[in-house]
């Protein structure tokens, strides 16, 4: 019943065992975040229970994911890029759980907005919604070929998440200084761009993983830059 | 001197150095230009697949190869300076300061007490009360005199053989040596006697300077400060490939045959 394994072949297993969940974290952590702007474009409630739905399956994907990594340090022995590649999956499991929390901050902003019109049309969140797709889908990529420059690449596209989260910040002030009334919708959407723009640090998150994993270095690859909610808002109207 | 490592950090006093050291058995070549630090008051473990030349380079550091018909070693390796080989150096004298530990623990067909008194009777003479004196110490610091202090007079060889291996641990202090050389030093002991003798060989390298051959990698990984990785070369020669902090080896090597021999995937 059982095929004899040699000792190396059980570990190189457990290891794409690993390598798979991780990388089926990430495919769900990029519905869940794509979904979460579409939902919020159509104000669809139902979608948006859905997406709070599916993130129960991340977390619990996460913990899979720690188990394996336990019984593989505990059963196997694992050294140098194995070793490595243990703990990158550790944290990068972490880090995409943490993800898809945001994406179902997301969808919990919609459900709160209980299908109300939008204070105005939405340009720039999108934006942010599909660079910060094509950053987790990158990164995913360089987690799979193992490439520390691919890596360092995705993280630097950060800054224009950033960029646009304070665009998007600004932009909202303006409303809310005119108008009084559109306080509460404008608070919603700036908590969207925050979800989305914390997406975009935890990317870099995943990215220094990688990093380890593919060389062993170990850093802050891009130190956080003074934006989001500390950052003073300059209103341009 | 100090500097002629490769590891290029700073890791204290160089208790021993290796230059160029190839041992031959005749014709054949067993080790290959082998140069690297010993520091003082460290552990530093030598690994590799089987015929890398190990032991070969384990034992000629305190020219125990001499033993063998026909080997003979080219190189030098300097004990706090001097090269144990030249020509005026005495292999006895070598063999005093540099003690070593073998794979199956071998205590002489004696009692325990003449098993760690017998070494230093034929270097020292001393009265009867301080030869105790230099047995209680001895078996103190191989961990084994609460165990024995009872039976001094049994034979060694009814020691279990965690004991056995500890009692040839103080049978190699008992005559004070700076270095002590152990080749797989747990290789017939079950694991609750081996991490004895690591935890003994903790206590010891505060003494000491420690080199162990070992083929159990978690060994290295747990017991030692430094690795030296050797591999067999085309030609035979065991040749190393690469020497560094044990930490460094085992989490991010920078030969990809130290990647695959630590992970498992060869050897």
């Amino acid at each position: 019943m059982s095929t004899y394994l040699h000792p190396r072949a059980l570990l190189d297993q457990e290891m794409r065992i690993i390598r798979d969940d991780i990388l089926r974290m990430g495919s769900l952590v990029e519905e869940q975040t794509a979904r979460s702007v579409t939902a919020l474009k159509a104000r669809d409630l139902g979608m948006a229970h859905q997406i709070t739905e599916v993130d129960e399956r991340v977390n619990a994907l996460r913990y899979k994911i720690e188990n394996e990594c336990l019984r593989t340090m505990a059963t196997q022995s694992p050294a140098a890029s194995d070793l490595r590649a243990i703990l990158a999956a550790m944290h990068m499991a972490v880090e995409l759980e943490r993800m898809a929390d945001h994406a179902a901050g997301i969808a919990r902003i919609v459900i709160r907005m209980g299908g109300e019109p939008l204070i105005k049309p939405l340009i720039d969140i999108p934006r942010m919604q599909m660079i910060v797709n094509e950053m987790i889908h990158a990164s995913l990529d360089a987690y799979i070929q193992l490439d520390a420059d691919m890596a360092r690449r995705v993280a630097e596209r950060d800054d224009e998440v950033d960029a646009l989260y304070q665009q998007v910040l600004r932009e909202l002030l303006t409303y809310m200084m005119a108008e009084a009334k559109t306080i509460t919708g404008a608070t919603y959407l700036l908590w969207v761009a925050h979800n989305l723009e914390r997406i975009g640090d935890r990317v870099t998150n995943l990215c220094e993983r990688v990093i380890f994993a593919a060389t062993g270095e170990l850093k802050d690859y891009k130190p956080p830059k003074n934006t989001g909610p500390k950052a003073e808002p300059k209103a341009n109207a | 001197m100090a500097n002629n490592d490769r590891t290029g950090a700073a890791a204290g006093p160089t208790k021993m150095t290796l230059k160029d050291l190839s041992v031959y058995y005749g014709n054949f070549r067993a080790v290959y230009e082998v140069t690297m630090p010993v520091y003082e008051n460290k552990i530093s473990a030598l690994i590799g697949p089987s015929g890398s030349g190990k032991s070969t380079l384990l034992r000629s550091l305190n020219r125990m190869n001499e033993l063998v018909p026909t080997a003979r070693v080219e190189g030098e390796i300097e004990l706090e300076g001097q090269n144990i080989y030249a020509s005026d150096v005495d292999p006895v004298a070598v063999r005093r300061r540099v003690g070593m530990v073998f794979q199956r623990p071998n205590p002489f067909p004696k009692s325990i007490y003449d098993n760690v008194a017998y070494g230093v009777r034929l270097t020292r003479r001393m009265t009867k009360g301080e030869l105790d004196e230099v047995v209680e110490k001895s078996l103190r610091g191989a961990a084994l005199w609460e165990e024995v202090k009872d039976k001094l007079k049994q034979s060694g060889t009814a020691l279990s053989g965690g004991q056995q291996q500890r009692l040839c641990i103080a049978r190699a202090i008992a005559v004070e040596p700076e270095v002590i050389l152990m080749d797989e030093p747990c290789s017939a002991l079950d694991p609750v006697a081996t991490i004895k003798v690591e935890e003994l060989m903790q206590e010891l390298k505060t003494r000491y300077t420690i080199v162990i051959v070992t083929h159990n990698m978690q060994q290295a990984a747990r017991a030692s400060d430094y690795t030296a990785m050797l591999m067999m070369r085309p030609d035979r020669a065991g040749e190393m490939i690469e020497f560094d902090e044990t930490q460094k080896i085992f989490t991010k090597p920078s030969d990809k045959r130290t990647e695959d021999y630590v992970s498992g995937r060869f050897g």
